[in-house]
């Protein structure tokens, strides 16, 4: 799809290898089966995780990058 | 025995109709052999015989492909050859998109061999190597002769039902296609030698190449995200409950959309995962999990960003190969770019 010009964040828990295929912005992701999501947390937390996470890929696509970069989702909230 | 039949696809430059001023003109065939098909025709002999050439103008191909698909198989269908052979187109780009087009639609609907001459990097290579013997013929047409005379031989052994060897045996570049041979040494032993070759630092052959990665240039970031429209992309087989679609859990064959407008939360009840590793359990209790649907509306409704796109695209990237998953992320481009989507966010498993 970025050879088409669109171009794309991955949010994967697999940051590492996404860096290593050439994904230009990618977000590391909380687990392989729940990118988005953690089920160990109450649903008020595991939400604002996740806004935290597509906040941090949003981020990344208003940033320029010269190659594969992974951007870290930040611990805890703003 | 009668000779091989063999139509001949070529562009309007190689048909002598001219050059970039005639790119423009639409396909129409002639009796026999014309251009690169003297050639052709001189390498085949007298087992095989270029009965007819077709060729179109490289622009009007790509520009009215549906059409000039149909034109171009009917005037070949109508030769009844034995086999098709396009090109070679070396390294023009149009010219390789229009003969891999050509080869799939008469592979796929006279069920005849098609043999065509392309330098590696042209385009058309990824759109048709699976049902075409393409001989690498390098970038430049000066090679012609010999290009030629490689796919003559092609076309022949296909005609006369011969078995095609290894590509790098005969010439033409890898279809993906794997032939069992019986060989005097089992893997094991094999995979030593090999190891030990690599450790002399010797040269030797490996029996599984390892897909390759081009890297993409980097496109510019999102100035302005508030004029943003975003879509949602997943590998990680985010369906309608019940997967309507029937998206595989792993080799996926196809890439879906599903209609999101209006929805504000993904809900166990109404979606599911068909990825294998997914754990169908995860996305049950949440499928925002894997697709962030939640957040993102949320984030639209603050104007963080323009729009959501009106649907999200699905398949499933476990087991699905490089070649596979190319092809549908350039499909499901061609969508977005239709759609004026600024920006994508897939999230994969």
């Amino acid at each position: 799809m970025e050879r088409a010009g669109i171009p794309g964040v991955l949010i994967t828990a697999l940051p590492d290898l996404a860096q290593r295929v050439g994904a230009n912005r990618i977000v590391a992701g909380v687990r392989m089966p729940h990118p988005v999501g953690d089920p160990s947390l109450p649903l008020e937390k595991e939400r604002a995780l996740r806004r935290r996470i597509v906040e941090t890929a949003l981020k990344a696509l208003q940033t320029e990058v010269g190659e594969p970069t992974v951007f870290i989702v930040a611990k805890s909230g703003p | 025995m009668d000779k091989i039949k063999v139509a001949h696809y070529i562009n309007q430059f190689f048909a002598g109709i001219g050059g970039e001023e005639k790119t423009d003109v639409g396909p129409a065939w002639r009796y026999g052999p014309i251009g690169p098909g003297i050639a052709l025709q001189a390498a085949l002999g007298e087992e095989g015989e270029v009965v007819s050439t077709i060729f179109c103008g490289d622009n009007y191909f790509n520009q009215n492909l549906d059409k000039a698909k149909e034109q171009v198989f009917s005037f070949v269908a109508q030769a009844s050859p034995d086999i098709l052979v396009a090109g070679p187109a070396f390294d023009a780009g149009r010219y390789g998109l229009a003969c891999a087009h050509v080869c799939t639609t008469v592979a796929e609907r006279l069920n005849i061999p098609v043999v065509s001459g392309m330098h590696l990097q042209n385009p058309g290579v990824e759109l048709c190597r699976r049902l075409t013997y393409i001989v690498e013929s390098g970038e430049s047409a000066a090679a012609m002769r010999r290009v030629t005379a490689v796919m003559a031989g092609l076309a022949l052994k296909l005609g006369r039902g011969d078995q095609i060897g290894p590509p790098a045996a005969e010439g033409y570049i890898p279809r993906g296609v794997r032939r069992n041979v019986l060989v005097d040494k089992n893997p094991g032993q094999r995979a030593v030698e090999m190891l030990l070759k690599k450790l002399k630092g010797e040269s030797f052959v490996t029996e599984l190449p390892l897909p390759t990665f081009s890297p993409v240039p980097p496109p510019s970031a999102i100035h302005d995200l508030r004029d943003a429209v975003l879509a949602l992309v997943t590998e990680a087989g985010v369906v309608p409950k019940g997967n309507p679609d029937r998206l595989e859990w792993t080799r996926a064959t196809k890439w879906i959309k599903y209609d999101i407008a209006g929805i504000d939360d993904l809900t166990g009840d109404a979606y599911t995962s068909a990825h294998g590793m997914a754990a169908g359990k995860f996305a049950d209790e949440d499928p925002d999990r894997l697709l962030p649907l939640d957040v993102l509306r949320e984030m639209e409704k603050e104007n963080v960003f323009k729009k959501l796109l009106d649907h999200y695209y699905v398949t499933v990237g476990n087991g699905t190969s490089v070649e596979s998953a190319t092809k549908y992320a350039h499909e499901i481009a061609k969508e977005l770019l239709a759609q004026g989507v600024d920006a994508v966010v897939l999230t994969g498993t």
